[in-house]
């Protein structure tokens, strides 16, 4: 046997108008233009009938592939159902939110603000772009909220509604609160520093008048600094001081504290002009650097369960009538009906039907499973196949899948990340309070004025400022750079865990293989005659590896099947050119098999067998490279939910064979990290889908490896696209020498800190220096994390 | 010189009238979406080759 090539038809194939695809089959033409598919050619017909052809004039191709979907809205028409999706409702008007992944450009924004165009009840409809969202106000007597999505998703833009409202969750976060506060603090600070000016160049004596005067006023505006902008810090200083815990805010605390009492003090007996200058700027800073580590990603959510995996109702059949119910309300004993492409929401019997269920979110094997009547179907799988009928055994809640996120092993177990920061603050508060006391212990004998002197003044200088700052900077400048190259994280902290770790366990399916699907192979020779034969007769079915196969062969000509017929879970069959031909397992054919696993399809034609086409999942680009980089640094393990028939494949570029371990059950995967962290190391998980998710959440660092960011993906730490999944080593390379970066500035503003307690331990530190000081130490830190970083990451190749 | 208290007052005054203006704005929702106006203004009412077609 010779391996064969299949060429495919070599000729230059036109591009869909909608969504710029090639046209592999030449049979959708509407007005002069090629469509790829039937859902792009309707969405082109729906938009050239209303005059909304400008969506195609803003971009070229502009729409997305439209896969053939048939998803019943009728849920919606459920009153209950319908209210709980909408912001708000009175007698004439509905308003509603709706998260669009498919918006992606600004043909997207003017089609989706035009859709009033389309039908006269849209009121108004705004889309907010970044966020992929779009807030439609309609009257809901003469369109109706089905109509509505209905209508969304015939132009190709479906939202996605789901148990988990994602969309109504992020609505709260907002950051409007510090804003506020860096507001008044950018205020009080703008106005002291005028304020300040006069006493600093020195004033002449007529104009002391003034004097006191400025004092008072910037007393004034210190206050709302104070008790509003650094509210936060006293509080936090507080609980932490309640819980013995020492970390940054009560020496940035103690700092303010102190500076405003100083001041009033001063001001009141005239016997100074206070730090007021540098208390605002002071907590001016804080805040910023506060504000730039909490940024967020809008259109991301790493607190994604199972909840927005599941849709909001499913149809259930009662007395012969079916119905459609929210699936809070689904309960033990009830009859339901799940279509084509459906998703069965809890486990259950099946009672009727030909199930073939996808149960790659769940277990990680990508062939889909045959179910027979009354066996058990566990949530999470995906129906292919017909519509079945199916009863309920368990509870939504308390499904096999749910089980998962509900583990107990998580309950109570909120993760502190343990920051160098906090480590560093702990030394830091103590050393300062002993200097403290003890310079003021020094002078207290000699001199009271100066023992008081000296003890605020050592409080004010070594508040650290600096030192709060060089985290959140170097962290968020991180941040922006793993962020250009489509790798998202959910926090600063993430970032320092990353340096930490030193063991990488990875998921097979989704992870490490390509999205572009299979590399497929035939052992055996087929004339060209043969090949059309038999991608005529695979385009007949909806199997996925019938799909995979016919856009493999690429081939234009087809011949007329009949006798058509598909046996689930074991093949097809057909009479092509008067000669039967049947494609399928081995057991299908009747033939000794040569291979076990799923990944091989056999083909006969006429009575005789031909050979087969074997199907390997294809690898990330750069797989062999990434892992030799990695495996010299890290342990690395291998985990699949697969059968172990890629083992072989896997070897040369995975050559840690005791570490590849296969047919793992998502609690298999959570109990080997478990086991893994026991043995005190740091682990970092990638995987893809719902059955990683319990994994992704018992590692010390979960990242969520996607080819479309807008998917479902599980909960996690980080969100990596698949285009960035070579650049893995160099990231971890980044968050290390971001640690470099900020045990540098760490040591350059204990300079600063140690060059000003020289002055405040003598009681030399006039507000002068603290007000040169502490902007300069400020400016220095945030200008050599940013540059370190970014040098960092040139050298990292990630710029 | 004491037109100096005056004066003073009424730039903190000034001052205090756009604090309060960025909070109306904050409140607003002014800030909330920061990216869609901009390619918003950017579309033509109706292009002109649509009704041609």
């Amino acid at each position: 046997m010779d391996n064969l090539e299949i060429q495919g038809q070599a000729e230059t194939l036109t591009q869909c108008f909608h969504c710029g695809n090639d046209c592999l089959e030449d049979q959708f033409h509407y007005d002069d233009r090629n469509f790829c598919c039937i859902g792009c050619q309707s969405v082109y017909t729906i938009l050239s009938e209303n005059q909304l052809c400008n969506y195609y004039v803003y971009n070229t191709n502009p729409g997305k592939t439209q896969d053939v979907k048939s998803t019943h809205y009728d849920y919606l028409d459920e009153p209950k159902i319908a209210s709980s999706l909408l912001d708000y409702a009175d007698e004439n008007v509905s308003i509603i939110t709706l998260y669009i992944p498919a918006i992606h450009c600004s043909s997207c924004l003017w089609l989706l603000e035009h859709l009033y165009k389309i039908n006269g009840s849209i009121v108004n409809s705004r889309i907010d772009f970044l966020k992929k969202q779009v807030v439609i106000t309609f009257k809901h007597k003469e369109f109706s909220l089905r109509e509505l999505i209905s209508m969304l998703a015939a132009i190709g833009y479906e939202p996605i509604i789901s148990l988990q409202d994602v969309v109504k969750e992020q609505n709260k976060v907002s950051d409007s609160d510090i804003i506020k506060k860096i507001a008044v603090a950018g205020f009080c600070f703008g106005n002291v520093m005028l304020l300040s000016f006069p006493e600093y160049f020195g004033m002449a004596a007529f104009e002391h008048q003034f004097k006191t005067f400025f004092g008072w006023l910037n007393l004034v505006f210190a206050t709302p600094v104070v008790f509003y902008s650094g509210r936060d810090y006293f509080i936090s200083a507080w609980k932490n001081l309640r819980n013995k815990i020492l970390n940054l805010d009560f020496p940035l605390a103690l700092g303010i504290a102190v500076m405003f009492i100083r001041s009033i003090y001063e001001i009141g007996s005239g016997t100074g002009a206070g730090f007021v200058d540098t208390l605002c700027g002071l907590v001016f800073f804080l805040l910023i650097g506060k504000w730039v580590q909490q940024r967020t990603y809008h259109h991301l959510s790493f607190e994604r369960d199972y909840r927005s995996y599941f849709p909001v109702a499913v149809t259930l059949i009662s007395e012969g009538i079916e119905k459609p119910i929210p699936i809070e309300e689904l309960k033990v004993g009830n009859r339901i009906l799940i279509r084509n492409n459906e998703i069965i929401p809890a486990d259950t019997i099946l009672m009727k039907g030909d199930a073939l269920i996808d149960f790659s979110f769940v277990t990680g094997e990508s062939a889909p499973v045959q179910k027979v009547l009354g066996e058990i179907v566990y949530a999470g799988g995906r129906q292919i196949n017909e519509a079945i009928e199916l009863e309920v055994i368990k509870p939504v809640s308390q499904s096999y899948l749910t089980s998962l996120w509900n583990n107990e092993a998580f309950e109570g177990k909120k993760r502190k990340i343990d920051t160098f920061s906090d480590a560093v603050s702990r030394y830091f508060s103590v050393a300062l309070l002993i200097i403290a006391f003890g310079s003021a212990a020094f002078w207290m004998f000699d001199d009271r004025v100066k023992a008081w002197q000296s003890f605020t003044a050592v409080l004010i200088i070594a508040c650290p400022c600096a030192l709060a700052l060089s985290s959140p900077f170097t962290l968020s400048a991180v941040l922006s750079i793993f962020d250009k190259n489509k790798f998202y994280l959910k926090n600063t902290a993430v970032v320092e865990q990353m340096a930490k770790i030193n063991t990488l366990v990875f998921d097979k399916t989704g992870t490490i293989t390509s999205p572009e699907g299979f590399r497929i192979s035939f052992e055996g020779n087929l004339s060209h005659e043969e090949q059309c034969m038999i991608s005529s007769l695979a385009r007949n079915s909806g199997h996925p590896l019938s799909r995979e196969l016919v856009k493999w062969m690429k081939i234009n000509e087809y011949f007329t099947v009949s006798s058509y017929q598909e046996i689930p879970g074991k093949g097809i069959e057909g009479r092509v050119n008067n000669k039967m031909i049947r494609i399928g397992s081995a057991s299908f054919i009747n033939i000794k098999s040569e291979k076990k696993d799923s990944g091989t399809i056999y083909i006969q034609i006429g009575d005789h067998y031909v050979g087969y086409f074997s199907f390997r999942q294809c690898w990330r680009p750069g797989l062999k490279e990434l892992f030799t980089t990695l495996g010299s640094q890290l342990n690395m393990h291998l985990l699949s939910g697969d059968q172990d028939s890629e083992r072989e494949f896997l070897l040369p570029a995975f050559p840690w064979a005791d570490q590849m371990h296969f047919n793992q059950s998502p609690q298999d995967k959570l109990n080997y990290i478990y086991a893994l962290q026991q043995k005190n190391n740091k682990v970092m998980m990638l995987g893809d889908g719902l059955n990683d998710a319990g994994a992704l959440k018992q590692s010390d660092l979960g990242i969520a490896v996607t080819d479309n960011i807008n998917n479902f993906s599980p909960g996690c730490d980080a969100i990596l696209d698949g285009t960035g999944f070579e650049k893995l080593p160099n990231f971890i390379q980044q968050a290390k020498d971001a640690m470099k970066v900020i045990h540098i500035s760490f040591g350059i503003s204990t300079i600063y800190n140690t060059v000003g307690l020289f002055f405040a331990i003598q009681g030399l530190l006039s507000p002068l220096y603290a007000a040169i000081l502490m902007p300069l130490s400020t400016v220095t830190i945030i200008s050599f994390t940013s540059t370190a970083t970014h040098l960092f990451a040139r050298k990292n190749k990630l710029t | 010189m004491n037109i100096l208290y005056f004066l003073i007052g009424c730039s903190v005054f000034l001052a205090l009238i756009f604090l309060f203006a960025f909070f109306w704005a904050m409140k607003n929702g002014q800030n909330d979406d920061t990216y869609t106006p901009a390619v918003r203004i950017l579309f033509d009412d109706e292009l002109p080759n649509e009704n041609k077609k």
